[in-house]
């Protein structure tokens, strides 16, 4: 046994036997967290659970205090995105819970790992309608991995235990544990366990080798092969292995809007991000493939659009680690479920011939100068991609770059060019407003020394804005940059296309002054008009260590393109460059 | 819309049922029955289910989806293979003096026995698989049936399986 081994053992068994001496459940709780190696919680206390935050108080993990509990999930998401551990929730019964409800769905959607404790009243009430009652088993039960109650004071480790240990393996996600307040005032005893019984969660992470051989024989076939690289590849840490497969193989790769910085923006074989607000490149490639190799993506119907029209001639090979996405949207040829670095490693280890594809590859080349990423050139306001260019060039492309939902969230995906992993944190498959904000603070909090910059629109910012509170107390130096087009631009753009320029509830002529908004927080805030003073205040107040909000005044009526239109295939891009 | 026949062993945890169901509203499967009892194994429980879908497809994700569950130990397609399944149903059918003797002798070849009687009606009691149930079922409408309970499916795999009968593979483990 290695010293370490040991060292922990020793560790283990001290802790088991601090388990056995009698406590009360919510001293067992905080311990079963110090045991998972809890460094940090986002939380909000409340009747039911003050036993756990009075044992919190004693037996101190680091607690951030949020100002609303939704903002307390979506900065554990951001910890967790960019940390690579879960994040760890605690909030108090019925209101605090069903608070969480939107940070739990996000979190289920877009595979992020969280343990979140909810209070819940007394198991002699339950059922009776008690004062902040809310049967959260059943409203999470369709959103989370898996969620417990806790029914006795002695299944407290174990179902910790099992907790951290289903929201992080496999398909990560959330998991939820609800204790009733008499069980976390329940003294007993307890032991800590350390194995596992869950018989019925056995995630494969190795490839099966048939599958892996078929891949071989459909890639030497190939003459147009593309790889699509999703979230999988930064779940699993295999971006190292991506790049060597695709450079040894020269197949042009195509991200997801979570997949992004899985591949670096800058590499030649990159084509840009895929689906309703992808490059034309990128697009393409995946419309006129023969064989399509899916990394870690789930074929998101904002990836694919119409599915008549996606893939059509391909051959599909999909490596996931979740056997469910594997042919859910898309009949799939080649399926191997594994954890994307354990397939790609497989897949290096023997000998694959490279595809023939010089033809096809001279073509995307020539397809991503003909239609790259392009603007109007009006200057009635900061152009919302150069402005994006700009944050690029002055954080040296390296922050960690957050986003709300919408136009501002697209043009963010599009322009940053994120070329390391864990730079990049989005609402993708639940697109929730209010994500962006609270989500950098919790990325500052994961990453102390790193730039993290916060994209909001006027609109979505000020879903969750109460957070300035917690920026300003715990002094993160986050970088709050607002593109506000004084609506709710991605609304008015489909309105403008979609239904005759009917703009019914999506303008805000009268926003606050955000500037003023920061002042009253303690915090520095700026309003930029064009894009010199943007320049000038950003090269000022993005690489300094302090707090800032800058309101950018961007072009109202800018429009993300190219886009592909609901219910329309791949092919059918609009709004590409003028030629 | 094809019927097919999957089969589940579950830990028997609270809420286990809440969660599969759930599931099947959710992802929009349609369920003709579901039927639940313990096994061999104590706190392990085994679920049938019947249900209706448009393609192979859509059972390799109820499949799928049902063996995501933390709770579910095992989930099967079992419609192909050498099965037995039998169902329970409960029948009452009007009855007057003349037409007692017909039912008794319509039910018989249906092994099916009289487990009530009363003055008008009578209550039939019928074990068997689907298609037997539905004709008997059939027969005795013309009678006027006032009210019919059924158990759904539970099914089982037989001893001796056909060559090549195997359980539909789907790439859980590839
Ligand atoms: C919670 C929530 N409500 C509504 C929506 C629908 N929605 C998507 S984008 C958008 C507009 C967002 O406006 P803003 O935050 O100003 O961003 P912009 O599109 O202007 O960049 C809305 C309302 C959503 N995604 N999330
Ligand atoms: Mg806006």
């Amino acid at each position: 046994m290695s010293q370490n081994a040991k060292a922990a053992e020793m560790k283990f068994d001290d802790q088991a036997k601090k388990a056995a001496e009698p406590k009360n459940g919510a001293d067992l709780f905080i311990e079963t967290l110090k045991n998972e190696n809890v460094e940090v919680m986002f939380g909000y206390p409340g009747g039911a659970v003050l036993p756990l935050y009075d044992a919190l108080y004693k037996n101190p993990i680091r607690h951030i205090l949020a100002r609303h509990e939704q903002a307390a999930i979506h900065a554990a998401e951001g910890y967790a995105r960019v940390s690579g551990k879960p994040g760890v929730v605690l909030a108090t019964s019925g209101p605090g819970a069903t608070n969480l409800v939107t940070g739990i769905t996000d979190a289920m959607m877009d595979s992020i790992p969280l343990v979140v404790f909810t209070g819940q009243v007394a198991t002699g009430v339950i059922g009776s309608d008690a004062f902040q009652e809310a049967d959260v088993i059943g409203i999470t039960m369709p959103i989370t991995k898996h969620n417990y109650q806790v029914r006795s004071m002695e299944d407290l480790p174990r179902i910790v235990h099992e907790a951290f240990h289903i929201a992080t393996t496999g398909r990560p996600g959330p998991v939820l544990i609800d204790i009733p307040k008499d069980i976390a005032q329940t003294v007993g005893s307890a032991e800590f366990v350390d194995e596992l019984n869950l018989p019925g969660y056995q995630p494969n992470f190795k490839p099966n080798s048939l599958q892996v051989k078929k891949l071989r024989g459909a890639l030497a076939q190939a003459k147009k092969p593309v790889v699509l690289a999703g979230a999988g590849v930064l779940h699993a840490k295999a971006s190292e292995e991506l790049l060597q497969f695709v450079e040894k193989m020269q197949i042009p790769v195509v991200n997801t809007l979570l997949g992004l910085g899985g591949f670096p923006a800058s590499h030649p074989l990159f084509l840009g991000m895929g689906g309703m607000h992808g490059t034309h490149a990128a697009n393409t490639a995946l419309y006129e493939a023969d064989l399509l190799i899916n990394i870690g993506a789930r074929f998101d119907d904002r990836l694919t659009g119409n599915l008549a029209h996606f893939a059509k001639n391909a051959t599909v090979a999909h490596i996931d680690i979740d056997p469910a996405e594997i042919g859910k949207n898309v009949p799939t040829h080649i399926p191997i479920v594994a954890d994307a670095r354990e397939a790609l490693k497989k897949i290096l280890s023997l000998d694959f011939e490279a595809p023939n594809a010089g033809e096809w590859r001279d073509k995307l080349d020539q397809d991503k100068k003909e239609n790259p990423l392009w603007n109007t050139e009006n200057d009635d306001g900061i152009s919302p991609q150069s402005l994006m260019k700009l944050i690029h060039d002055i954080t040296d492309g390296d922050a960690v770059v957050t986003t709300d939902v919408g136009q501002h969230q697209m043009w963010t995906a599009q322009y940053y060019g994120f070329n390391k992993p864990d730079q990049w944190v989005t609402s993708g498959g639940l697109g929730t407003m209010g994500f962006g904000f609270p989500s950098a603070i919790g990325a500052q909090i994961a990453k102390p020394d790193k730039t993290v910059v916060a994209v909001a629109g006027d609109a979505g910012f000020q879903m969750t804005l109460q957070e300035l509170g917690l920026v300003a107390e715990l002094k993160l130096p986050v970088k709050i940059i607002i593109y506000n087009n004084m609506a709710l631009g991605m609304v008015r753009q489909w309105q403008e296309t979609f239904y005759e320029e009917r703009y019914s509830q999506s303008l805000i002529p009268v926003q606050p002054d955000f500037v003023k908004l920061a002042d009253a927080y303690g915090l520095r805030g700026y309003v930029v008009t064009t894009e010199e003073e943007a320049e000038k205040v950003m090269r000022e107040t993005l690489t300094d260590n302090e707090p800032v909000l800058i309101d950018c005044r961007i072009k109202p009526k800018e429009m993300v393109y190219p886009m592909i239109a609901p219910g329309k295939g791949i092919h059918e891009m609009i709004g590409v460059k003028p030629q | 819309m094809k019927r097919r026949i999957v089969t589940a062993t579950v830990l028997n945890q609270s809420g286990v049922l809440n969660r599969i169901t759930g599931l099947f509203t959710r992802r929009q499967f349609n369920i003709e029955s579901i039927t639940v009892g313990s096994t061999e194994t104590e706190g392990v429980s085994k679920m049938t289910f019947v249900i209706q879908v448009e393609d192979d497809r859509m059972v390799e994700q109820v499949v799928k989806q049902l063996n995501k569950q933390i709770d579910v130990l095992k989930v099967n397609d079992i419609t192909e293979q050498a099965i037995v399944t039998r169902e329970l149903a409960l029948i009452k059918v009007m009855t007057t003096p003349q037409t007692r003797a017909e039912i008794n002798v319509i039910i018989e070849p249906f092994r099916a026995t009289i487990i009530d009687v009363a003055k008008d009606s009578v209550t039939i009691q019928v074990v068997g698989n689907f298609d037997k149930i539905e004709a008997m079922i059939e027969l005795l409408r013309p009678y006027g049936i006032k009210e019919v309970a059924r158990t759904g499916q539970t099914a089982i795999k037989r001893g001796s399986q056909r060559l090549g009968a195997e359980s539909k593979q789907f790439s859980i483990l590839n």
